[in-house]
């Protein structure tokens, strides 16, 4: 091995530093760009869609244009209308790769659909969003079963059923939503499954009440899912999922108000052909800590999220984050968190002694009660995990089971850097975005301690899989940059 | 206080954790403290390449014995002997290929030189743009990633006393003797072994020692699993690849190539830099074209301390009675679990097998055989 310094990368190299590149094109991202372009400063706005809108306001494929628009769908075409009348500029279809600091600023490295490319900025806006939690259980892993998150995102976006006899289940706010788009979109739902009692969601009818449009919305999914004969099965999830090769058949049964699974003998039986199972959402973290941001636990935000002041300032100067990677407050909040990330630049950079003086926008609390309540459904009991039998799988890229996991974990891997080594659990090309919460709340179980003081893992470049042809394609052998050899 | 240790080993990695074992085969009484995981520092984020085609000249002794010790730990290591390939793409290559493993085929590692046309059989994944080769069979790999997992168990075995998660803050010398003050409360031993990678200048300072110590930030990336392209370990005449395919269809991509950052810079481990990373990337694709098809899944650096003449630090601490350090070994992931045991014997008394490497020298000088 050899001393060497290390070379520039060479393509595309920009000429001059942006003073702002935002990454992620949804409802937060997006507003935040449009917001600093329009104070005049220099916006570049990335996302690995083709278009803006993120996944709650997915931009409808060029199938299915004419399609009548949904609401979700009229707030993304407002955004995207508001976004190309805005000087931001977009890089649609490209992907980051990784995000570095320089002595000024950031480097930050992405792939698109003309090769390697290289942006450097003086601020960096993260607006990643969210990932979507599925806490295992036995037969997860058939084709067939898909995220409640997932399915949203195929039916929005392509207008393709999961299935033709689907079974809905697990928690949170998208149960009755998906169920009701397989319904309208011409599917038929066999179950939905809610791990929550009734009584959870009526507790939270006043903040429901504060986005009464959605609320009404939601309450007419409900009824039509009665009216249509749909089973509402409250404080009840999937036992297992069988089927030869795909899914077939699910199990549901009876849960706890610690969703711990009870009553064995009152346990019921479908045919299906999909299940869509999801259990909220989680901020999509693995930038900023790749970054050595400071993180924050709270259930109450999805879990783990970067650490902001009001403004979304990180505890890294010149990096911001906003919508739901800095805790799930949801889509009403989006925007406003946006605004927010795109003042706090603006000061900063307009004050460069530090934090400029300028203040958040005081109707977050407000907007974000409705997002605050939905996620507080999908905050996970510790029963969950009585659902997961010492067979089934909890590490899906490495095929690691609940026993495998819970050994490496007896043995001594007791921190999440330590269990990956141990065990590979989390080191496939998921990154652990499947496995890392479970894994964490069975250490926790098994050591005493709470699911907070286990931490998280190191998180390293790529930020998704890097295929080596869009990096590594095009090059000319006597142009490496190969330094003298080491000595012998 | 409870009744001091016979010795403190400060780093749980393949250093201090060999020479905890062997300190305590040797009838000590010893503590470790780790201030992270066992094993997840370099020693558990190399690429885990043993290859002799890649040690220097005047360690190659340490490096075949290091060897034996891995291939004894066998398959609770995943250890592969499998052989390896050090390649040349051009003339220049060519020349630095045939001066450097001649020089280390008379030092007794069992390298030879065979033809393109005999790689291209053999290898058929790689490139068909071989001018020169190098081959020694006794090269392969273990899995860098179980090294804490082994030593933790290994540790446990011989009951000393482990704390992870347990920094060292500040050493004071006691008569006889020393304090160390943890995270997890003080820490008296009579003995010191400074074995802490990338960490020992700072931990060195804490007794007073100013040492020439850098870290280099070496970078392995590694694919998802795909079709096999390769068996055996790949090299290149330079030392800037090194590439190998795992049982289970990943391929491992290292080679040295620098990223950014110093030990208690942020985060403990240093920082990929997409600049040093993406020519390792080509370097690979170059050698064995199939990886095209691939794609990158993570990329990862860890920290290799190293003094001025890149010769390993294992002698007594100069200066400071009863302490001793151990670390710098350049190809330690290879040398350490045989470099810890000989510095075990040293503390103990013994004599060690080959001779250690006083860190009192003067590094501007080369170091005489």
């Amino acid at each position: 091995m050899a001393e060497q310094q290390t070379p520039p990368i060479s393509p595309i190299a920009p000429v001059a530093p942006v003073d702002v590149l935002v990454i992620g094109a949804g409802p937060a991202g997006a507003t935040a760009a449009i917001k600093a372009a329009d104070t005049g400063l220099s916006v570049v706005l990335a996302d690995e869609q083709k278009a803006a809108g993120g996944q709650v306001w997915r931009a409808k494929s060029t199938a299915i244009l004419s399609a009548p628009s949904t609401p979700e769908s009229r707030a993304g075409d407002d955004l995207r209308h508001r976004l190309s009348a805005s000087a931001a500029t977009c890089l649609f279809d490209h992907r980051v790769w990784q995000i570095q600091p320089l002595d000024q600023g950031w480097m930050v490295a992405l792939t698109g659909p003309e090769g390697p490319r290289v942006i450097t900025a003086r601020t960096v806006i993260l607006a990643t969003g969210a990932q979507e939690r599925i806490f295992p259980v036995p037969g997860w892993t058939l084709p067939g079963v898909i995220g409640l998150a997932a399915a949203t995102a195929l039916m929005k976006g392509q207008m393709i059923l999961p299935g033709q006899r689907v079974g809905v289940a697990g928690a949170g706010p998208l149960l009755p939503f998906v169920a009701h788009e397989i319904l309208r979109q011409g599917g038929e739902v066999a179950f939905v499954a809610d791990l929550n009692g009734l009584a959870d969601w009526t507790k939270l009818t006043p903040q429901m009440l504060r986005r009464p449009g959605l609320a009404l919305r939601g309450a007419g999914w409900l009824a039509r899912l009665r009216a249509a004969g749909i089973p509402l099965l409250y404080r009840h999830g999937v036992r297992r999922i069988t089927g030869d090769g795909r899914v077939e058949q699910v199990e549901i049964g009876p849960v706890d108000d610690r969703w711990k699974p009870v009553d064995n003998q009152q346990t019921r039986s479908f045919r299906v052909d999909a299940v869509c199972l999801g259990h909220g959402l989680a901020p999509a973290t693995e930038a900023t800590r790749m970054l050595n941001c400071r993180h924050d636990h709270d259930p109450a935000l999805g879990g783990w999220h970067v650490a902001t002041d009001d403004l979304g300032r990180t505890s890294i100067a010149g990096l911001y984050a906003c919508g739901d990677g800095a805790g799930i407050l949801g889509a009403a909040a989006a925007p406003v968190r946006g605004r927010n990330a795109a003042k706090a630049v603006l000061a900063d950079l307009a004050d460069k002694s530090g934090a400029g003086q300028t203040s958040p926008a005081s109707n977050l609390r407000s907007v974000s009660a409705f997002g605050r309540a939905m996620t507080s459904l999908t905050i996970p009991r510790d029963g969950i995990l009585d659902q997961i039998t010492p067979e089934t799988i909890v590490c899906r890229c490495e095929g690691l089971t609940r026993g495998d996991v819970e050994a490496g974990i007896t043995a001594g891997g007791v921190s999440p850097n330590a269990l990956k080594s141990d065990t590979r659990c989390g080191m496939g090309p998921c990154g652990g975005r499947f496995c890392q919460e479970t894994a964490a709340m069975l250490t926790a179980r098994l050591t005493g301690r709470p699911v907070e003081e286990i931490g998280l893992p190191t998180a390293r470049p790529p930020l998704r899989p890097l295929p080596i042809e869009a990096v590594a394609s095009d090059f000319d052998y006597d142009e490496l940059p190969i330094p003298a050899p080491a000595p012998l | 206080m409870s009744t001091p240790y016979d010795i403190a080993v400060v780093g749980g990695g393949i250093m201090g954790s060999g020479a905890a074992l062997r300190l305590a085969e040797g009838g000590m009484r010893v503590i470790l403290l780790e201030q992270g995981d066992i094993g997840q520092g370099a020693s558990g984020v190399n690429a885990g390449t043993l290859s002799l085609q890649i040690k220097r000249v005047r360690l190659m002794p340490y490096a075949l014995r290091g060897h034996q010790e891995w291939k004894r730990m066998g398959a609770e290591v995943d250890y592969r002997e499998t052989g390896g390939y050090t390649l040349a793409f051009t003339d220049r290559e060519a020349d630095l290929l045939q001066e450097r493993m001649t020089m280390k085929q008379e030092a007794g590692a069992p390298i030879g030189f065979i033809s393109p046309n005999e790689v291209a059989v053999r290898e058929p994944g790689l490139c068909r743009k071989v001018v020169a080769a190098s081959w020694c069979p006794a090269d392969g790999f273990a899995n860098s990633s179980l090294t804490g997992r082994y030593y933790r168990h290994r540790l446990k075995a011989a009951d000393i006393d482990v704390r992870e998660q347990c920094g060292v803050t500040e050493i004071h010398r006691d008569e006889p003797g020393f304090t160390l003050q943890t995270s997890s409360g003080p820490v008296q031993a009579r003995r010191l072994l400074l074995a802490c990678g990338g960490w020992l200048k700072p931990a060195a300072a804490m007794i007073g020692l100013d040492l020439p110590v850098r870290a280099r930030v070496n970078t392995v990336s590694v694919t998802e699993r795909g079709p096999r392209l390769v068996s055996s370990v790949i090299g290149h005449a330079t030392g800037l690849l090194t590439l190998k395919q795992k049982g289970n269809g990943t391929v491992l991509i290292g080679g040295g190539w620098q990223g950014l950052g110093q030990p208690g810079e942020g985060g403990n481990r240093g920082r990929v830099d997409a600049g040093s990373v993406l020519p390792n990337l080509r370097l690979a694709r170059y050698a064995v074209p199939g990886l095209k098809e691939l794609r990158i899944v993570r990329s990862w650096t860890g920290f290799e301390a190293n003094v001025p003449d890149f010769y390993p630090l294992a002698g007594a601490a100069p200066g400071v009675d009863d302490a001793f350090l151990l670390g710098c070994v350049r190809g330690g992931y290879t040398i350490g679990p045989f470099i810890s045991q000989l510095m075990g014997d040293f503390i103990l008394g013994r004599q060690p097998e080959l001779p250690l490497f006083d860190p009192a020298r003067d590094f501007t000088k080369d170091i005489q055989p």
